[in-house]
């Protein structure tokens, strides 16, 4: 059996391919953070249980804590760093602003990712629909009818 | 997590090879190989070194894996390796099998539900906290004794629970054993057999330490739903602490086949997070079988299903829970 070294791979991350060499065992989420500097993805729980790292892998939102970076070679993914264009934030971004939808912010990023995602799928989602796609997400301040209400607003601005 | 080499081979036969030990179900405390599907429940049990491989081997490279299809005949062949949102998302799993959708959409969340696979949760194991707890050496994990039996009990099972008191740990199994589903299981020579998923579950009485019968070297590749009979109906209904993003302390699926005048003649009424294997409630299904259903007949059939329980000191609750859900679930199903 090949004795476990560092392996090279190509993930294109927010539009750009980038090279990388890492240990099978390397998580999406550390490569991101430790490799690429891209410290937007938070690792909180680093189990899938609380969504803070959600980044979308070929525009679907995934825990990136929960996937080796070895995985991803020659796949998509879009961080945080990659959903504005220049200085212009995303509508989620605005909306998040402007109602307030976030106190700490650590799991603001990761509930950012899956609120743009869902509104790629669904334009017109209801309270429901938005708490459905935020259920894997923990906020230990408590900030939830404040983010319902900001992805609602965000919809609103994009039709 | 360990040190361990990664290989990504193109074909079943290659990744049933490097496997000695197959599948992420099969190798808690082994030091071999270890097939990866999506990876959720393998990197938790990487994180908390309950399993050490030398080697993990990826399905990503073996094409055809994730493909979703219906037959001539009209039976479904779900890959092992399609996504849990891809097979809720499945137009003829949402217009044929809603149970199954309805299953699939309270397991895990979004962000996992894009990565887990159905093969992989199938082959998940247990969620016992003490089996996942790194310093409880229980019987599951060769030790001396289920912690359980006399311990924190709450999540855990209310039938079959002598020995070793788990539930099974995936809430799309209780869907798909109450619709009859088959799994497919290829070996490194490349001959498959299939098993109805019910027969596949193997409870602590069979053997402690294992939770399915795949045997070394065979890949679990594809789950297989049947034509449905013409007046099917179902229903999959759960209860968590939760709404969302929660194990179920309780889940039931149900399915019916009427005949045209509105008796029952077929009943499949199975019960999931309350036994090592996803449980039929035989006694319950009897009670369907040639009645026309209203609240009384599901009511005796509720209170059927909870024959034989054998609840542990902290969850008992589970009986009354147990109850209203299949009572529920039937009326749902029967509509």
């Amino acid at each position: 059996m090949a004795t476990p070294t560092k392996t090279a791979i190509t993930v294109t991350v927010n539009g750009r391919p980038r090279h990388l060499e890492l240990e099978a065992r390397t998580t999406l989420a550390e490569v991101l953070r430790d490799g690429l500097g891209l410290t937007g993805t938070k690792i909180a729980c680093d189990r899938g249980a609380c969504a803070a790292c959600t980044v979308w892998l070929n525009g679907r939102p995934v825990c990136s804590c929960m996937m080796l970076a070895i995985d991803a070679d020659g796949q998509a993914v879009t961080t945080i760093e990659g959903l504005a264009q220049g200085e212009a934030l995303h509508p989620v971004q605005e909306a998040f602003i402007e109602h307030d939808a976030l106190q700490c912010g650590f799991c603001t990023p990761g509930m950012v990712m899956s609120s743009a995602a869902l509104l790629e799928r669904d334009p017109h989602p209801d309270a429901g629909a938005v708490r459905d796609a935020l259920a894997g997400h923990y906020c230990r301040c408590g900030t939830y009818p404040h983010v319902v209400a900001a992805v609602l607003a965000a919809a609103e601005r994009k039709s | 997590m360990n040190r361990f080499a990664y290989a990504r081979p193109g074909t079943l036969a290659e990744a049933a090879a490097e496997t000695g030990l197959v599948s992420e179900a099969m190798v808690a405390l082994s030091e071999g190989a270890v097939l990866m599907a999506g990876g959720i429940d393998l990197l938790d049990l990487l994180k908390s070194e309950l399993v050490t491989p030398s080697l993990v081997v990826s399905l990503r490279g073996v094409p055809g894996l994730d493909a979703i299809a219906q037959d001539a005949a009209g039976n479904l062949a779900i890959g092992a390796m399609a996504t849990l949102a891809s097979v809720a998302e499945h137009a003829l799993v949402r217009a044929s099998y809603p149970a199954l959708a309805q299953a699939l959409a309270g397991a895990a969340s979004p962000e996992l539900r894009n990565v887990a696979t159905l093969g992989g949760n199938l082959l998940q194991r247990p969620h016992c906290w003490y089996f996942r707890s790194p310093a409880h050496h229980c019987l599951r994990k060769g030790g001396g004794h289920c912690f359980a039996i006399r311990g924190e009990s709450q999540y855990h099972a209310i039938f079959d629970n002598q020995a070793c008191a788990i539930v099974h740990p995936s809430t799309p199994a209780t869907a798909l054993v109450a619709l009859g589903a088959d799994v497919e299981l290829h070996d490194a020579e490349g001959a498959a057999r299939r098993l109805p998923l019910e027969d596949f579950f193997v409870r602590p009485g069979d053997d402690l330490q294992c939770e399915n019968a795949l045997r070394p070297r065979e890949v679990l590749t594809a789950v297989h739903l049947p034509r449905l009979a013409e007046g099917t109906r179902m229903a999959h209904l759960r209860q968590g602490e939760k709404t969302g993003f929660d194990w179920p302390l309780a889940d039931v699926a149900v399915v019916l086949v009427h005949d045209p005048d509105g008796t029952c003649h077929e009943a499949s009424v199975v019960l999931g997070a309350a036994a090592p294997v996803p449980r039929r409630a035989r006694a319950a299904e009897q009670v369907l079988k040639g009645r026309r259903i209203d609240a009384m007949v599901a009511a005796d059939a509720a209170r059927a299903a909870l024959q034989g329980a054998t609840p542990l000191s902290r969850n008992d609750y589970k009986l009354a829970l147990f109850e209203a859900l299949v009572r529920r679930a039937i009326l749902a199903a029967a509509g």
